[in-house]
């Protein structure tokens, strides 16, 4: 279905966990994060979010919790957890190194 | 990640077992999505149908992402199991017909061989389930330099190596004996065993009522008349008599011996093959023994020992040390030891019992076992392949609407484990109906009952389910090979009649029956050659008559008598014999031919004889009475029978056998020459024919025959030749003995001819099983066979009827079925026929005269094979003859 392929991959979880380093917040706001923060360049559909957002419940570097929002309903609000924090360290020195080395690359002068 | 399970396990559990509220929450979480994008909408101004449908479009497929987000949960292996359980039951039931025949091939491939299992864990690994430890369990015998096989040890020895022993945690005799049980008015033959006086405790078996043997008991002659009683004894012949012990109720060869104790219910003693019913301590041997009084004579080999070697201890460490130990016996006692070893024999290999004897033939049986599996195997994987085709369909649905081909093979290899664990379960009830059937390919014999139980513990339950698991592969991967290239939009197309593609494929079917027919083939010859091995033994003359010759004996020895006493009786008893109407003549001979007990052996020295240095010619010998040779109907070639006057007082004589006049003699006449026997010099004065004197295979050998008179045991075996029925005379001669002596019970009388079945019953065996399980293999195979053609015919039903409407008459559209199926049985019978020259050597020991490669064997296993597979093809190729042409056209 809409894989985020345009995506570098595994950046999606380092956005998203980026994202929820700064407040707890359910799908929905995290979607709309994504979207100003990247103004809408990486196009991440909400149908990659929530997969995302399991996966990474699964692995243990987000929690969830359900509290109440308007209209009667519950909203399932996501906060980082203390395994998140250091995944994020270590992909965004990842994510750091990496794109220094492609920008110089990038930013060579042709002969 | 160390403490990723900490978060992840219980979000795992959960997502497993509380799978409707993670499925509910999951859910609420996206219509809570939906809803709040809906708000969004409304506010940029969309009318609330619009906001609604752009919401959802932004989202995307619901139902995908609700999918993905379980996927990415993981819970998913468990929960993909249990699915796929379900479903695969739901599909078996649904093909009632197809799961309950693929079940009973695997119950039939998996049981044949648990029982196999069964019988070589219980006979030959762990026969001894009441003793403690018998994994550490050896069997200890004698060997003689220059001579394969083992003997008994001696009593002396025993004890040294007792005392000697530090690898060893404790050594026990346990030395099979028959015995004449008097309990009130009625005598019988019973078997049981002398053991030594730590038996009990060295095995680990409690007695239920009374008490073991205590140390000291095994001390001195005839100092402790006292026995242990099976169970089945108790029950039977004292009623179960809570009372029993300490009662003197039961004389033993007619010696009253005093009840101690009584065995375990499941206890049958440490001898494979024969149940024991009562055990003696061994200061009572003089009592059950020939050869008198053993306990001090250290060149007595009598005793059949175990030891139980201390753990981690190696049976190679512990041969080591006994080595050590009789060398030093060799250099202490060199008059009685030299040149004889200790050995320690792993429990399968056990000189003194039965367990030599099935070894070969168990062997073979797992070969088979296993040949039988992989047919049953085939025939699963080929009714599989053809459910696959009918699949096709749903396969191809289940692809298109995004299921993986990992979880499609998932799914087929789950439908493969239902099939073969139910195929186990059923296999290992089948074993366990079996345990006990190896006994009843036995002849059944009198005063012996025969015990030979197979043993399902957890190392045959672990084996099994190895099997099974193997089973599961071939049967769930057939399939899934078929699969592998399903086309989606091809499949689809032609979805309905299931047909694409199937003719391309029909190679990987008639490949399983090709391999079926290949291995069923295999089992033929080898069922062939086994049949005409035996039937080249039963028809080898052994060189006495079968016909008209009794055997049986009465057990002085065991009645009490001493020498002068049993002169008497048996000359009394002769006497009484030859009066009897119909009787010819009848004669004592210590062994008879083909039976359980050893001949004596002697080395001898022959006048003219230069022996080749470093060898001392030793002769088997039997002691015979006048008479001998006419009962049993061996020629004499020269010289005379022994007569009443070769007796204790007269010259020492004897009579050689042709093998021993030619080797010894070279072409020279023997008669009037000397023979020097165990130091003593006698006359030779007959030449008789050779006979087979221990087992119908064996090659001719020489041996000699001496006066009993002058060489004289009490008690041998009576010979009696007559026309009358077996009945008929043992009544009569039961008359006779009881007006000598009330209290003696005959042997079991048979006739010479039993006693050649009896010692071949071994082969007989192997015969039976092998045929057993080979025709189960030609059957599957058969079914196969017929499975791979009908649905042939199936398949080409248009092309057979294009040729009929094209003018083919019924005889060819029968041929050219036929034909088909026979090239696929052929194409079988030339690998088989190929492997079979290899394989058949493993039959090797079990054969007699026959080679590995008889042309004949083969040719029957052709012959069988063919009219099987023409048998098979006969109904796939009449259905293909009632092709009507014209509907096959039109549809």
């Amino acid at each position: 279905m809409s894989k985020p392929s345009d995506l570098v991959q595994g950046t999606l979880d380092m956005l998203i966990l980026k994202i929820l380093a700064l407040e707890p917040l359910n799908g929905w706001a995290v979607s709309q994060r994504l979207k100003q923060m990247s103004s809408d360049v990486l196009g991440v559909s909400d149908g990659s979010l929530y997969p995302a957002l399991h996966k990474l419940e699964q692995r243990g570097w987000i929690t969830a919790h359900w509290k109440p929002s308007g209209n009667n309903r519950r909203a399932k609000f996501y906060s980082l957890t203390r395994l998140g924090r250091k995944q994020l360290e270590k992909e965004a020195a990842d994510w750091n190194r990496l794109s220094a080395a492609i920008s110089g690359i990038v930013k060579l002068k042709e002969a | 990640m160390t403490f990723e399970w900490f978060y992840t396990l219980p979000l795992r559990l959960r997502s497993f077992f509380r799978q409707r509220q993670v499925d509910e929450e999951l859910k609420d979480e996206l219509s809570d999505h939906l809803e709040q994008q809906i708000q969004e909408n409304l506010a940029t101004g969309m009318s609330p149908e619009e906001a609604r449908y752009a919401a959802l479009r932004a989202l995307g497929g619901v139902t995908q992402i609700e999918q993905q987000c379980r996927d990415a949960r993981g819970g998913g292996v468990m929960e993909d199991l249990v699915q796929d359980l379900r479903y695969g039951f739901r599909q078996l039931f649904r093909s009632r017909g197809f799961s309950i025949l693929a079940i009973l091939c695997l119950t039939l491939g998996i049981g044949a061989n648990a029982a196999v299992f069964g019988w070589i864990e219980g006979i030959l690994f762990r026969p001894y389930p009441a003793v403690a430890h018998q994994e550490r369990l050896l069997a200890v015998g004698g060997t003689a330099r220059g001579e394969t096989g083992g003997t008994g040890i001696s009593w002396p020895d025993f004890l040294d190596l007792q005392r000697s022993c530090t690898l060893c945690e404790t050594f026990f005799v346990s030395k099979i004996t028959g015995s004449t049980l008097n309990i009130g008015e009625r005598a019988e033959v019973t078997t049981g065993s002398i053991v030594s006086a730590n038996y009990f405790d060295a095995i680990g078996v409690h007695p239920v009522l009374g008490r073991g043997f205590e140390p000291g008991e095994d001390v001195g002659n005839d100092a402790h008349p006292v026995a242990v009683i099976s169970y089945q004894l108790w029950r039977n012949r004292f009623k179960g008599d809570p009372d029993i012990i300490g009662k003197m109720q039961q004389r033993l060869n007619n010696i009253p011996h005093t009840i101690i104790g009584v065995a375990p219910e499941r206890f049958y003693g440490t001898f494979v093959g024969w149940a024991m019913h009562f055990w003696v301590p061994a200061s009572m041997e003089e009592t059950f023994e020939s050869g008198g009084y053993k306990l001090e004579d250290r060149g007595a080999r009598w005793i059949e020992a175990y030891v139980r070697l201390k753990p981690g201890v190696t049976r190679a460490q512990a041969q080591e040390e006994i080595s050590a130990i009789a060398t030093r016996l060799e250099n202490n006692y060199a008059a009685t030891n030299r040149g004889r070893g200790i050995k320690l024999w792993p429990l399968w290999q056990t000189p003194f019992n039965n367990a030599g004897t099935l070894l070969p033939t168990l062997e073979i049986m797992l070969a088979v076992g296993a040949f039988v599996l992989l047919i049953a195997c085939a025939n699963v994987g080929n009714l599989l392949l053809v459910r696959s085709f009918a699949r096709r369909h749903e396969m191809t649905i289940r692809l298109a609407i995004g299921a993986s081909r990992i979880r499609l093979l998932k799914q087929l290899l789950t439908e493969g484990l239902i099939l073969s664990t139910l195929g186990a379960a059923g296999g290992l009830l089948v074993a366990y109906w079996c345990r006990h059937a190896l006994v009843l390919l036995f002849p059944a014999r009198h005063g012996v009952s025969m015990y030979l139980p197979g043993e399902i513990d957890w190392r045959v339950m672990s084996l099994s389910a190895g099997i099974c698991l193997i089973a599961t592969l071939i049967v769930g991967l057939v399939p899934a090979f078929q699969t592998r290239n399903l086309e989606l939009a091809g499949a689809l197309k032609a979805g309905s009649s299931g047909v694409v593609g199937a003719r391309g494929k029909a190679w990987v079917r008639s490949g399983l029956v090709v391999f079926q027919v290949c291995l069923s083939f295999i089992l033929l010859v080898g069922a062939a050659l086994l049949l005409q091995s035996l039937q080249k033994i039963r028809t080898t003359s052994p060189g006495f008559s079968t016909k008209n010759v009794v055997q049986t004996g009465v057990s002085l020895i065991s009645a009490g008598y001493d020498v002068p006493h049993a002169k008497t009786f048996q000359e009394e008893l002769i006497a009484r014999v030859r009066a009897l109407p119909g009787v010819e003549s009848a004669a004592y001979a210590r062994l008879g031919p083909l039976g359980y007990g050893t001949y004596s052996s002697t080395p001898i020295a022959v006048d003219g004889y230069q022996p080749p240095p470093e060898e001392q010619p030793t002769v088997d010998y039997n002691q015979v009475s006048p008479n001998y040779f006419a009962t049993l109907g061996i020629p004499l070639l020269s010289g005379r029978e022994f007569t009443r006057a070769d007796d204790e007082n007269a010259q020492l004589v004897a009579i050689v056998n042709q093998t021993m006049a030619a080797r010894y003699w070279r072409d020279q006449d023997p008669i009037d020459r000397r023979l020097q026997v165990k130091g003593r010099w006698v006359r030779v004065i007959g030449v008789a024919a050779d006979t087979k004197y221990e087992s119908m295979r064996e090659s001719p050998k020489p041996f000699f025959y001496v006066p009993l008179l002058q060489d004289f045991v009490r008690g041998p075996d009576l010979y009696i030749r007559t026309a009358q029925p077996l009945r008929s005379i043992s009544a009569a001669l039961l008359r006779e003995v009881h007006a000598l002596d009330a209290n003696l019970a005959l042997y079991e009388m048979i006739t010479l001819q039993e006693q050649v079945d009896r010692s071949t019953s071994p082969q007989l065996v192997a015969v039976n099983l092998v045929s057993i399980l080979g025709g189960l293999a030609l059957l599957l195979a058969a079914v196969g066979l017929y499975g791979v053609m009908s649905y042939a015919v199936a398949q080409s039903i248009r092309e057979l009827g294009l040729r009929m409407a094209l003018g083919a008459g019924i005889g060819s559209v029968f041929r050219w079925v036929l034909s088909r199926g026979l090239r696929l049985a052929a194409v079988g019978v030339l690998c088989g026929a190929t492997a079979g020259l290899g394989l058949t050597r493993l039959f090797g020991k079990l054969l007699y005269n026959v080679s590995p490669n008889d042309p004949l064997a083969f040719a029957s296993a052709v012959g069988v094979m063919t009219i099987t597979s023409v048998a098979a093809c006969l109904l796939p190729a009449w259905r293909a003859t009632r092709t009507d042409p014209a509907r096959v056209l039109r549809d």
